[in-house]
């Protein structure tokens, strides 16, 4: 409900000032998406969702729409994370269509090896 | 003239009311606020008491919630007039009190923000996912109930209503008394004992709920109450005190009896520090023996001996509950028996509670919602009790 | 890329737990790999993960396995009373001989796991190969669980927390506990406390399958004399302690 209400004031935003400027996000990596980029803005909320279930539920790992594998290739190089500005691209977009996302509550937002290179760090 | 002037007074004191409680809620409000902004480490609750003070209120709300229906009940079940003329106040506080005690519990959540998960995700198997139907079962149960005592038209109702009401919260508080009695390693816990113990404390804390509204009503009009009425009050809180004392008693006998739990018994009635203090001075003294000799002295007995045995009944309950949930949490599970433990997770030590504000500023906000929706339905509705006619 | 990527961990996981195993405990090492399963299957319920833990070749003043668990999750390892602790060292003494023994102490993994009964939401679950563990998605943080638990293994999150482990994601307000190392297992490998108290040459923590009668697991809950905490409950834990 959140996400389709978040997509029609995206839309709503475009048809009223044609002239806006869409979010200048920092793709981190880049390169080619486990999909259409059109089609993974419209559904990644519920790639992620069925992808959560089966691997917590399940124990598959490794899955095509996991959430490491979106921090894995967006983190930014500048900043190792998928947060931190709004450039930023998970941030970046979400602050854009005024979308909250807690999936970083608990998840880490910096790519796996990097994160393991600093908590190693600390010690 | 005159009139006019007492109505404007009246209703400038009504307003005060209102924001009174609106302050007291909103008070809450912004206690749990910062509880979800910093986390449960704001709080007195640690890993090994998990639930505290907010549970307090909010179990003392919600089973006060079933029982002050008692009144109703007796009216529309039973056909008893004087009750009868309370039906709609009884399901009024029913619905306040429920209100009051689901808002702390969903407040002091972990992740109050995904309350809606409750709803959405029931686990059959779970006493608390019962508990999320039984509740707003009674909800609108009790708003239907309402209905067809206010509305003439729906009169008829009232008794096929009244009697569902009536199973259904009895339901109701046996799942809050199977909320502890399902817990089958703790001692304090998981006996059978623990739903009629609560069914019979819901009466005696509903009735004392119900006899303190009534009386701010009755003083606020200027009334007294009839004679009968008081008497027939009396005795029923006095019956249901000494209900509560023997199923209490029960309680601790059988658990003293058995030699696993006597250690615990020990720490919870003698030295336990706060636990016995509050169980003997609070729950004993205060909200059974005073009570008690307030009821059936002869020389006592009248209207403010019996408001003042209502609110040491409540006390005395805030007291009972503390021991239990609290002092059940922080005696050691026995998880090595015939062994000393210790760990640095607080294997074999009575663990520390300290309740911190924001908590006890979330329980009272439960009963700051209470109170504005009793204040504001006692004002729209025809809630104050006639005994005029009623009177036998 | 990250195809790739998983590929090369996957690698070197193998690898070096192949080397691991081959130079520590060649049964129980080659036995796990072989259980290991190919990326993109579900676990499976033939197994039944379990430990046994012998508590005669404890060391009281150890807790390697605790600063494993807390390395390979993330965890602050704090020990104040808000602090998580998903495994700790508890002490014993005899009251009537006087005798000591020392065990780490975690979730039992039972199979009627009395906090799966209670939640309310079904975030507490028991995975098909026995694991019991939260679904912090579905966790709406009421401590029931806490309250149900006849070993004291949850700990909640009293706090905000940063730079958790991407493998192991955690968050405020959330219940949590001994996963098993889950995401260790997945990849076939052992728990991170078991492979400490292995390297600290303790090896008093056996991990592996209790439902394959073949397993190092099984044949030597078969031989020794083992207990299971509260074994009174029923509630069939997959935890088996040895020397209590």
């Amino acid at each position: 409900m959140r996400l389709i209400l978040a997509l029609a004031l995206f839309f709503a935003a475009f048809s009223a000032h044609a002239d806006v400027t869409i979010p200048h996000l920092d793709i981190g990596q880049g390169g080619h998406c486990v999909n259409d980029p059109k089609f993974m803005r419209m559904n990644h909320g519920d790639l992620l969702k069925h992808q959560r279930t089966i691997t917590v539920h399940q124990g598959i790992r490794g899955g095509r729409y996991s959430l490491e594998r979106c921090v894995n290739c967006h983190a930014s190089k500048k900043n190792n994370s998928v947060l931190g500005t709004n450039q930023n691209f998970c941030q970046g977009c979400h602050v854009y269509a005024a979308v909250k996302i807690d999936c970083f509550e608990c998840h880490s937002s910096r790519p796996e090896s990097t994160a393991e290179l600093e908590s190693d760090k600390h010690e | 003239m005159d009139t006019l002037v007492r109505k404007q007074k009246e209703l400038r004191n009504f307003y005060l009311l209102v924001v009174f409680g609106l302050m007291v809620a909103m008070t809450g409000m912004g206690a749990a606020h910062y509880m979800e902004e910093h986390g449960h480490i704001v709080t007195g609750m640690n890993n090994q008491v998990v639930w505290g003070m907010p549970h307090v209120f909010a179990i003392f709300m919600i089973v006060a919630a079933s029982g002050v229906l008692n009144i109703a009940s007796i009216g529309s079940v039973f056909g008893k007039k004087p009750y009868k003329a309370r039906g709609p106040l009884s399901g009024l506080l029913s619905i306040a009190l429920l209100a009051g005690g689901l808002t702390v519990l969903m407040l002091d959540l972990g992740r109050p923000e995904r309350v809606i998960v409750a709803a959405t995700h029931i686990n059959t198997t779970s006493v608390f996912g019962w508990n999320v139907f039984l509740y707003s079962g009674l909800f609108s149960l009790v708003a239907v109930y309402l209905w067809t005592m206010l509305e003439a038209r729906m009169n008829p109702w009232t008794k096929p209503v009244g009697l569902l009401v009536f199973a259904w919260r009895i339901t109701l508080t046996t799942g809050t008394g199977l909320i502890f009695a399902f817990l089958v390693a703790r001692q304090a816990y998981g006996t059978a004992m623990l739903p009629p113990m609560f069914i019979v404390m819901s009466f005696s804390w509903g009735l004392a709920v119900l006899y303190i509204v009534q009386a701010a009503m009755y003083g606020w009009n200027r009334m007294s109450l009839n004679p009968h009425v008081l008497r027939r009050f009396r005795n029923l809180l006095g019956l249901f005190i000494l209900s509560v004392a023997y199923l209490v008693a029960v309680y601790h006998m059988t658990n003293l009896y058995f030699a696993r739990n006597s250690a615990f018994e020990h720490f919870i009635l003698i030295e336990g520090g706060i636990y016995p203090l509050l169980f003997w001075g609070g729950y004993f003294f205060l909200g059974t023996l005073i009570p008690l000799v307030l009821i059936y002295s002869p020389n006592l007995g009248k209207h403010c001996h019996v408001l003042l045995a209502s609110l040491l009944v409540v006390v005395g309950s805030f007291c009972f509950l503390y021991v239990f949930i609290i002092g059940g949490q922080a005696f050691p599970l026995s998880i090595f028996p015939g062994y000393e433990v210790s760990s640095t997770f607080g294997d074999g030590q009575i663990a520390y509670y300290s309740p911190s504000l924001p908590e006890i500023l979330l329980g009272c906000g439960g009963l700051g919602v209470a109170f504005l929706i009793t204040t504001v339905g006692v004002r729209i509705f025809e809630m104050l009790p006639h005994d005029e006619a009623a009177a036998e | 890329m990250s195809d790739m990527d998983s590929d090369r961990r996957q690698f070197i996981g193998r690898s070096s737990a192949l080397v691991a195993g081959l130079t520590l405990a060649p049964g129980m090492m080659l036995y796990d790999l072989a259980h290991g399963r190919p990326v993109g299957e579900p676990a499976s319920s033939k197994v039944r993960w379990g430990m046994l833990i012998d508590t005669t070749k404890c060391e009281s003043g150890c807790d390697e396995c605790v600063k494993a668990c807390n390395k390979e999750n993330g965890l602050p390892g704090g020990t104040g009373p808000t602090d998580e602790q998903w495994i700790r060292k508890v002490q014993l003494t005899d009251l009537k001989t006087g005798k000591k023994t020392s065990l780490p102490m975690m979730c039992q993994h039972c199979a009627e796991p009395p906090c799966v009964d209670v939640c309310p939401t079904g975030a507490s679950f028991k995975r098909v190969d026995g694991i019991v563990l939260v679904d912090r998605h579905l966790c709406i943080g009421c401590r029931y669980c806490m309250m149900a638990c006849p070993y004291k293994a949850r700990s909640f999150v009293h706090e905000p927390l940063h730079d958790q482990k991407p493998d192991v994601p955690r968050g405020k307000g959330t219940v949590e506990s001994c996963t098993l190392c889950v995401q260790r297992v997945d990849r076939g490998e052992t728990t991170a406390c078991a492979e400490a108290c292995e390297k600290a040459g303790h090896k008093a923590i056996l991990f592996g399958d209790l439902n394959d009668p073949d397993s190092e697991i099984s044949k030597r809950i078969r031989q020794v004399a083992s207990i299971r905490l509260r074994d009174d409950l029923g509630l069939d834990t997959g935890l088996h302690y040895e020397g209590l």
